[in-house]
C-alpha cells in the first residue's frame, strides 16, 4: 500500500515512474477515509487541493526538466494546525481564530512546496500547543492509533497519529517543551526538535518564542533526515534564526557509532520512570554499547528545577504572544461596548481552559512586583540547564534518555490535575529550555495492551548529524520501526 | 518568597480575559497548586548567574532600511471580523 511507504522508498518509486504521485495521495486519502474515524487525527483536510498538487507533481516527474534539486517531490506531507499554510484554515486547535484562512505561506512550507512537497491537511493539536495529550482541543481528541482508548501524547498529538496511521507519509509539528518528541514516543514514530534557530520560525504561531521550534514526524530516520535538511537554513524573516550552514543530513547517515562517547545522566533514571520504558532503554543501551558506542555516566545537575523553569519562561512568553488573539484584526469576536470590553469577551469565549490558566500564570509572573522573584530567576536557572548541557558535551557527543517517563495514558486519566501532565514532559523540557537538538525515535513497547516506547537522543547546538547517524545505527539495527498499530 | 495567592480577578483583567466567577474559584486553586511547585525555584543558587534570553543569542540582526514588498490591504483584511473603507473597524475608543 503506497500510503505505507517512506519518503526514500516513495520517492524512488516515483522517480522511476512505477507509480504515481496522485495514486500515492489517493492512497493516503483512502486511508484516511477508512481509519480517521476511529483516530481523529485530523481536524480538516482538502483531497481535491492535495491531489491537484499532485497531477503537478505528476508533470514535473514525467517532464524532462532535472528534479534533482526536489528532494521531496510528490511526497504528501501533513501539516500541524499551527502552521500558516496560503488558503487554508489556520486555527491553532482553537475557537478563538474562527474561519482564519492564511493569507501567506510559513518559511518551512515554503521550503517544502518548493521542495515538491504536497502539503495536506489541518493536524489535531493542543490549543495554541498548549498540552501534552492533545485533549485541549476545541476540535476532539486524537486517539493513540496503538490504542484508541489512550492518548497520542501532546500537542502535536495528530501530527504523531497521522504518521503511525499511515494516513501520510510524513509529517510536521512543532516542539516547545516535547511537543514533537513526546507524541513521538507514545506512537512510535521518529520525531525531532532541531536546534533552535535551525528552521526559520515565520508562519509558526507562536507560543514560546524562545523555545519553539518546527520538526519531523517520519517512518524512518532517514527520512527525518531529509525534511530536516529541506526546511534547514536562516531566513531573512525571522531574526531568530541562525545563520549556519545546512549539511546534507541525509547524505552522512551511515558513519555508525564506534568511537562515539553516549551521555546517561544520572538524574533521568529515577523513581516516577516506568519500569518496561526503564527495561526497554537500558536495552537499547547495550544495543549502542554493542554497536560500539562507548556509555559514560553524565550528570546534569538542574534537571530537577526544569519542569519550574520552563512553566515560567513559556508561559510568560505565551501571554505576550497571544495578546494579539484580542478580535480586532482576526477571530471569532464578542462584541463589547468598547475595545477592553470587547476583548476581554473575546478572549474568554475563544480560548480553552488550558490556554488561559498559561496566560493568567504568564501575566502574573511578569507582573510588576513578581517579575524579578519568577521571570527573571528563572531565566538564571535556564543559564544554568544549558550550561549543564555544554559541560556534558564536553565529555560525550550525545545523551541518551527516556523520551517519556511512561508509555501512553488513558484519555481522562490527567487532565484534571494540569500539574501531573506538566510533570510528564520532565526530559523533554530542558532541550527547549538549552535550545539543544534533540530526536525521539522506537526502542520497544509494553508487553499488556502494546504500547510503544521512545528512545531520545540529545546532541549538541547545531549537532543534528550525529544524533541522526546514531540513531540510524540504532534503527537499522533493529525491527522497531517495522512495527504497524493493530487498525483496521 | 512565600507560595502568594495569585489575585486572578487582577490578573484576568491584565490579561484582558473575562472569568466566569466559576472559572476564577478554578483556576485560583490550580494556579495555587502550580505556584506551590514552583517555589522550588528559590533552592536554586543563581548567584552571579546571567539570565538567558535566548538560547542562541545573536546580536544586531538588521536588514537594510529599504522599503521590500509586504502584504496587500486586502489579504490583511481578509480574516477582519468588521472592515470598511480599507481598515478594521473597532467600538470606539475615545468619546
Amino acid at each position: 500500500m503506497l500510503n505505507q511507504l517512506t519518503i526514500s522508498e516513495l520517492t524512488a518509486r516515483l522517480s522511476k515512474r512505477e507509480v504515481s504521485s496522485r495514486e500515492a495521495v489517493q492512497a493516503c486519502l483512502d486511508r484516511i477515509q477508512n481509519v480517521d474515524g476511529k483516530i481523529h487525527a485530523f481536524i480538516s483536510y482538502d483531497a481535491a487541493d492535495a491531489l491537484a498538487q499532485a497531477d503537478a507533481a505528476d508533470k514535473l516527474l514525467a517532464g524532462s526538466g532535472a528534479n534533482a534539486d526536489r528532494l521531496l517531490l510528490g511526497v504528501p506531507v501533513a501539516i500541524k494546525d499551527v502552521l500558516a499554510v496560503k488558503g487554508h484554515r489556520l486555527n491553532c486547535g482553537s475557537k478563538i481564530l474562527g474561519n482564519f484562512v492564511s493569507p501567506y505561506d510559513a518559511t518551512a512550507i515554503q521550503k517544502l512546496k518548493a521542495a515538491g512537497a504536497i502539503v495536506f491537511g489541518r493536524l489535531n493539536m493542543d490549543e495554541f500547543a498548549m498540552g501534552s495529550s492533545t485533549e485541549n482541543s476545541a476540535f476532539g481528541v486524537t486517539r493513540n492509533p496503538w490504542d484508541t482508548a489512550r492518548i497520542p501524547g501532546g500537542s502535536s498529538g495528530g501530527s504523531a497519529a497521522a504518521v503511525a496511521a499511515d494516513e501520510c507519509i510524513a509529517s510536521l509539528g512543532t516542539d516547545t517543551g516535547g511537543s514533537i518528541r513526546q507524541p513521538a514516543a507514545l506512537c512510535g514514530v521518529v520525531g525531532m526538535k532541531p536546534t533552535y534557530g535551525r528552521i526559520s520560525r515565520y508562519g509558526l504561531v507562536a507560543f514560546a518564542s524562545s523555545l519553539d521550534q518546527i520538526g519531523p514526524f517520519t517512518k524512518s530516520v532517514r527520512d527525518t533526515a531529509l525534511l530536516l535538511e529541506a526546511m534547514s537554513g536562516v531566513d531573512a524573516c525571522d531574526s531568530t534564526s541562525v545563520p549556519q550552514p545546512v549539511p546534507h543530513y541525509a547524505a552522512n547517515l551511515e558513519g555508525g557509532v564506534k568511537g562515539l562517547k553516549l551521555g546517561l545522566p544520572k538524574e533521568y533514571m529515577i523513581g516516577g520512570l516506568d519500569a518496561e520504558v526503564k527495561q526497554a532503554v537500558d536495552a537499547a543501551v547495550k544495543q549502542l554499547e554493542k554497536l560500539g558506542a562507548e556509555i559514560v555516566e553524565v550528570s546534569l545537575p538542574h534537571t530537577d528545577y526544569a519542569v519550574a523553569t520552563y512553566y515560567i519562561i513559556a508561559t510568560a512568553e505565551a501571554s505576550a504572544n497571544l495578546a494579539r488573539f484580542d478580535g480586532v484584526r482576526y477571530c471569532a469576536r464578542v462584541d463589547g461596548a468598547d475595545p477592553i470590553e470587547m476583548y476581554g469577551k473575546t478572549r474568554g469565549a475563544g480560548f480553552g481552559p488550558e490556554v488561559k490558566r498559561r496566560i493568567i500564570l504568564g501575566t502574573y509572573v511578569l507582573s510588576s512586583g513578581y517579575y524579578d522573584a519568577y521571570y527573571l530567576r528563572a531565566q538564571k536557572v535556564r543559564t544554568l540547564i544549558r550550561n549543564d548541557f555544554l559541560e556534558a558535551f564536553k565529555k560525550v557527543d550525545a545523551i541518551v534518555t527516556p523520551t517519556s517517563p511512561t508509555a501512553a495514558f488513558k484519555i481522562g486519566e490527567k487532565s484534571d490535575d494540569p500539574l501531573q501532565m506538566y510533570l510528564s514532559d520532565i526530559f523533554t523540557i530542558s532541550c527547549n529550555l538549552a535550545g539543544i537538538c534533540g530526536l525521539s525515535l522506537p526502542c520497544g513497547f509494553t508487553k499488556s495492551p502494546k504500547l510503544p516506547i521512545g528512545l531520545q537522543l540529545l546532541g549538541k547546538p547545531f549537532g543534528e548529524e550525529t544524533i541522526l547517524k546514531i540513531a540510524h545505527a540504532y534503527e537499522q539495527s533493529t525491527g522497531w520501526h517495522k512495527e504497524k498499530p493493530p487498525l483496521a | 518568597m512565600a507560595a502568594a495567592e495569585i489575585d486572578v480577578k487582577y490578573v484576568a483583567h491584565l490579561a484582558r480575559i473575562a472569568l466566569s466567577p466559576d472559572e476564577e474559584k478554578k483556576l485560583s486553586s490550580q494556579l495555587g497548586n502550580i505556584l506551590s511547585y514552583i517555589e522550588k525555584l528559590k533552592q536554586a543558587d543563581v548567584s552571579g548567574v546571567e539570565p538567558t534570553a535566548h538560547a542562541f543569542p545573536l546580536v544586531n540582526v538588521t536588514r537594510p532600511d529599504e522599503v521590500r514588498p509586504s502584504m496587500s490591504n486586502e489579504d490583511a483584511l481578509r480574516n477582519a471580523p468588521a472592515k470598511a473603507n480599507g481598515l478594521f473597524i473597532v467600538p470606539k475608543i475615545v468619546e
